[in-house]
């Protein structure tokens, strides 16, 4: 059994979602408070879940770096542990330096909740080795500054290094625009491939009742 | 002594919210308005008296949390 680790900011609301969903995919999931420095023993994947982490005060994800248990998190990442930022987790592990480029108000300034289709762009990672090179998913998204910014140099490392996760594209997998992130782009990896951040919650794409099960195939992945 | 910390995104950086206030700026009939950047403001009072060493400390605050230099320009001004 794998264990999985949730961490809990003020502010966090996708933290009881994605515990359930682990649970139901047959983890050992503990919520972890942010003031805690220690990860449980024996972590498997650490999952930064969404939410509003402080408010979004000054910037989303900005004032989360510093909570104590981010420094336990950034050293398990640079040792090798798998960790998965989803959403405000996203724009956290960038805000950290765990993923390169920053999230940015959407191009329609507009919070937008709704179920989208992204295109699987790379598998030759963990996390979407169950799912197949260009497939189409339905997964939901919500959020405001899910705008993703690289710099040019940095993009160019992220496709040379299939770095690109997803992208938001419409039912026959054309990119489109979403919210105006540079080349559609929802989610990457870091260059070792043990950190991952999209802005979609898988967690909340698991059962037929909630309307897609794509997210089982993503999650799974990543506790294989 | 006070620190009046400007954050603007960076040029060639687009700027979602400065671009709704150009619209709307441009639906109200106000000409002339070229490019408009939305920024923040954040306003620290301070307890030295240092000028110098002030504005370090403010730099590392900008550098290190106010400011996500990924996107982001800041200036700094001690009055």
């Amino acid at each position: 059994m794998k264990n999985v680790a949730v961490l809990q900011f003020p502010g966090t609301n996708c933290d009881l979602d994605t515990k359930y969903a682990f649970e139901k995919l047959g983890c050992n999931t503990t919520v972890i408070w942010h003031k805690e420095t220690e990860l449980p023993e024996g972590t498997d994947l650490v999952v930064v879940p969404g939410g509003f982490s402080y408010g979004d005060y000054l910037r989303s994800g900005a004032i989360a770096k510093f909570s104590p248990i981010m420094e336990t998190v950034i050293a398990y990442a640079n040792n090798g542990g798998k960790v998965l930022g989803i959403c405000n987790g996203f724009q956290i592990l960038t805000e950290v330096g765990l993923l390169p480029g920053a999230l940015k108000r959407n191009i329609g300034l507009h919070f937008i909740s709704k179920f989208q289709t992204l295109k699987v762009v790379n598998n030759s990672n963990e996390f979407l080795q169950k799912c197949n090179k260009d497939e189409v998913l339905n997964i939901p998204i919500a959020h405001a500054d899910g705008n993703y910014y690289i710099d040019e140099d940095g993009y160019k490392k992220l496709e040379a290094n299939e770095q690109i996760l997803v992208r938001y594209c419409d039912e026959h997998g054309e990119p489109i625009v979403v919210n105006g992130s540079v080349t559609s782009i929802a989610g990457i990896c870091n260059s070792t491939k043990n950190v991952f951040g999209l802005m979609p919650h898988p967690e909340r794409a698991l059962e037929d009742i909630l309307g897609s099960t794509d997210g089982v195939k993503m999650l799974e992945g990543l506790i294989a | 002594m006070k620190a009046i910390v400007n954050i603007f995104l960076k040029e060639g950086v687009l700027d979602p919210q400065g671009k709704a206030i150009h619209h709307a700026l441009d639906a109200m009939n106000f000409e002339g308005v070229e490019d408009v950047r939305m920024g923040k403001q954040i306003v620290l009072k301070l307890t030295s008296t240092n000028e110098e060493e002030a504005r370090k400390e403010v730099e590392k605050m900008a550098e290190e949390i106010l400011a996500n230099t990924v996107i982001e320009d800041y200036t700094i001004e001690l009055v």
